[in-house]
């Protein structure tokens, strides 16, 4: 072990064993259960911060900073990547040319979900391969940027890809520093940094991740956990294609299973609605009950699934078959006749019509008369390996969430492939500009998050080790800050206006047990930090509490309730200024209004003599400490763009600044840091 | 469900009007609408198609019965506007040597 892990695991310990200390005896000893409408809910947002600081400092448990990586092996195939939707056409182009220039034998790869001629152009005339969705996706659910890269999956036949972000221009030697990860036979990923050129230094809006690219996912790493976050990342083609067929395989063995379980209800209430005199059909529903419990038999006995379904289907076109046959035999009479009397009249020849065609023709599942009965239709239909309603039978990417990256990532874990952090700059992007097309962003970013906790949470996946649960854990737990921000900051509003103090006695028992806590906190972050800045992160994590709050609430009714998750789309060109846009951070506004005047009205009673000092000074520090966080968003909101000093400080760097869309644009899964917010009561 | 619309024109043409899916369910309705039109002495009639948006082997049946029943009173039964899904089974079974499509209800019974 390094020294600076062993100081770094040394820190861990003791602020988890102060955090404890202070939070057990918070809950024990210390609550004022007669404001317990305040001092309940500020314990538990301590609780938070608590369980949030021991989650990051699990992952600082075993940081891996992997240093300089491994030679790749030669001779690797490799396809780049470049996912667009509407991004201006030079844009994605010097992208483009940036790709054809990495070092490391490769073919490029333009992934055009916009399907447009002038971007087509553009990437023959560099030579670039050019990919739109194929006709399987006409009329289907097209899942964004993961369906696009699904559609290039199988166009596409490299072992390796390298994944790219429109706006994302990569370094030539991206594929030199990462293939060499892939001498292990398990890893199937390798995510690099991402980085921002056209961001000033003081960040005002908190676009850099430098603790997310860094300590966290370095941290991750060290559980095998590293993730998946959009762009810049190698993946190996073998084990995305192995999450699609281990997810095409366990969806249809649910599917098939459940509608076999339910399917002989089915049939017998179709029997009992079909009229006494329709024995043909009535007889013909026996059977496909008989076929349904013969299916469950045999798939119980451990059957092939295929087999299974193969024959099942093949029954049922028998029954088909015969109620047609029935039908046809009447028409075959009646065309008889009417030859007949044709040849009376001397008129056209009926006998032109071929039974037998008819049959073959009408015994298609639609036109059969078993067809009647949309239940067993549709009972008939899931009974089968075919995904009825999707482009792709296989779908490697995941579309269980708009943040696909996180959730295909998890998958892959759990089948037991590895993924690693490499800690560098290898491509630069374009981050958002302004604080309108950032808040969606955020907002995007966090619902992503939410949908896979709720969909598929990583506590309860069975494949995960603990440590790998615990990271994807980590990072969903730290998206729900939002709550614990609106205590913070009422609580010292409360105090300042009403007196009300949610805890027992600010006693020295309190600060004791307080502040040596924060103290080691803040001193993890230092130490881990390693120099970076991580202030804007833990800012942002607070100060964007509408939007974390957001976010749950929609995830929550989309997963649960069904709802659309209405987004909106973000602006797809720069805006031009308009002033100020204080109308997007109005929650904050009032915010700050509210802790400016409870601090005045606050001194007020101090100097009336009807509230105590330390109480007063204390919270008056805490109000301090909320305003100087929510300052961030005076500066986002007055933020004109961005403006280069000198040259662009980017290779290759597009010169026209430009936002992405939400469409393509990759990923930073924490919401801000993993900054915990323990702060004191009142 | 299935509804019919069923009109006699001045001509005493019956003309029917099966609205929606032409399927084991309707066809036998629509047997028993053509036969009651045969019984009350109509035997011209025209199906007016415009508004089925599916048809299944029982459906056909009910229409080539239709043919002969009326065809042996002397008179006919011919098909209107037929929809895209409904041209689509016609095509496939060839009946359309039997039930040629007209374009309009008024002039089915022009030719």
């Amino acid at each position: 072990m390094t020294r600076r892990l062993l100081l770094i695991r040394s820190i861990v310990l003791v602020t988890a064993i102060l955090g404890l200390n202070y939070v057990v005896w918070r809950w024990l000893f210390s609550v004022n259960w007669d404001a317990w409408w305040l001092a309940v809910p500020l314990v538990v947002a301590e609780t938070y911060s608590l369980v949030d600081s021991l989650l990051f400092g699990l992952g600082m448990w075993r940081l891996k900073e992997r240093g300089e990586p491994p030679l790749p092996e030669e001779g690797l195939t490799v396809d780049v990547l470049i996912t667009t939707y509407n991004e201006p056409v030079d844009l994605v182009m010097a992208t483009a040319r940036a790709a054809l220039d990495i070092r490391y034998p490769h073919e490029t790869w333009i992934l055009d979900d916009g399907n447009r001629p002038e971007m087509r152009a553009a990437a023959e005339a560099a030579g670039v391969g050019w990919i739109t969705r194929s006709q399987d996706w006409v009329d289907m659910p097209r899942h964004a940027k993961a369906g696009n890269l699904n559609n290039a999956l199988e166009q596409t036949e490299g072992e390796f890809l390298l994944i790219l972000d429109a706006d994302q221009v990569p370094e030539p030697q991206i594929l030199d520093r990462t293939l060499g990860y892939f001498r292990d036979e398990k890893m199937g990923l390798v995510q690099t940094n991402q980085f921002f050129v056209n961001v000033p230094d003081d960040d005002p809006l908190g676009s850099q991740a430098p603790l997310f690219y860094g300590p966290i996912q370095a941290g991750k790493d060290g559980w095998n956990a590293a993730f998946f976050c959009g762009s810049n990342a190698v993946l190996r083609r073998d084990a995305l294609m192995q999450i699609g067929v281990v997810r095409y395989a366990d969806e249809m063995a649910l599917k098939v299973w459940r509608n076999l379980y339910y399917g002989e209800s089915v049939i017998k209430k179709a029997r009992r609605q079909t009229p006494r005199e329709e024995t043909l059909v009535r007889d013909a529903l026996g059977e496909v009950e008989q076929a349904v419990k013969d299916a469950r038999e045999r798939l119980g006995r451990g059957e092939a699934m295929f087999d299974v379904t193969y024959d099942f289907q093949r029954t049922v076109e028998e029954v088909r078959r015969r109620l047609v046959a029935s039908d046809l035999e009447v028409m075959a009479a009646d065309l008889e006749a009417i030859a007949a009397l044709e040849e009376q009249s001397g008129e056209g020849d009926g006998s032109l019509v071929d039974p037998q065609s008819v049959l073959e023709r009408m015994s298609h599942r639609d036109w059969s008369p078993l067809g009647a009965i949309d239940s067993v239709q549709a009972l008939v239909d899931s009974v089968n390996v075919d995904r009825h309603g999707e482009a792709q039978a296989v779908m490697p990417m995941a579309t269980i969430s708009v943040t696909e990256d996180m959730a295909t990532c998890m998958r892959m874990h759990g089948l037991g492939w590895k993924s690693a952090y490499h800690d560098e700059n290898l491509a630069f992007g374009l981050a958002p500009e302004d604080l309108e097309t950032m808040l969606t962003q955020r907002l995007r970013w966090a619902q992503g998050t939410m949908q896979v906790m709720m969909r598929e949470n990583p506590l309860t996946q069975r494949r995960l080790t603990w440590g790998q649960r615990l990271m994807y854990f980590s990072t969903m737990w730290s998206y729900l800050s939002g709550f614990a921000a609106i205590v913070y900051l009422a609580a010292p509003v409360i105090y300042l206006v009403f007196g009300v103090l949610p805890v027992q006695a600010l006693s020295s028992d309190f600060f004791i047990r307080l502040v040596p806590f924060l103290v080691v906190n803040q001193l993890l972050f230092l130490v881990v930090a390693n120099g970076r800045k991580t202030w804007r992160g833990q800012q942002y994590s607070l100060a964007l509490f509408p939007t974390w709050i957001r976010a749950f609430t929609s995830a929550f009714g989309n997963v649960v309730m069904g709802r659309s998750l209405d987004f909106a789309v973000t602006p797809k060109e720069k805006r031009s200024p308009t002033g100020p846009a204080w109308h997007l951070v109005r929650p904050q506004l009032i915010a700050m209004g509210a802790l400016v005047v409870a601090s005045v009205v606050g001194v007020a009673r101090l100097a009336a003599g009807q509230a105590g000092g330390v109480g007063t000074v204390l919270n008056l520090l805490w109000v301090a400490f909320d305003l100087a966080i929510f300052s961030v968003i005076i500066k986002a909101a007055r933020y004109r763009g961005f403006e280069p000093v000198d040259a662009p400080p980017a290779p290759a760097g597009p010169t026209e600044p430009t936002t992405s869309s939400t469409h393509t644009t990759s990923h930073t899964p924490d919401r801000a840091s993993g900054q915990s917010h323990a702060e004191g009561a009142a | 469900m299935t509804e019919f619309h069923v009109d006699t024109t001045a001509s005493g043409i019956g003309v029917v009007r099966p609205e929606g899916r032409l399927n084991m369910v309707a066809a036998r309705q629509l047997k028993s609408v053509l036969a009651d039109l045969v019984a009350g002495g109509t035997h011209r009639i025209v199906v007016d198609l415009a508004d089925t948006s599916f048809i299944d082997s029982s459906g056909l049946g009910a229409l080539i019965g239709g043919v002969k029943s009326t065809r042996q009173q002397g008179g006919d039964l011919r098909i209107a506007r037929p929809t895209e899904a409904v041209l689509t089974v016609l095509d496939l079974t060839n009946l359309t040597k039997i039930l040629r499509p007209r374009d309009t209800v008024d002039g089915a019974f022009d030719d």
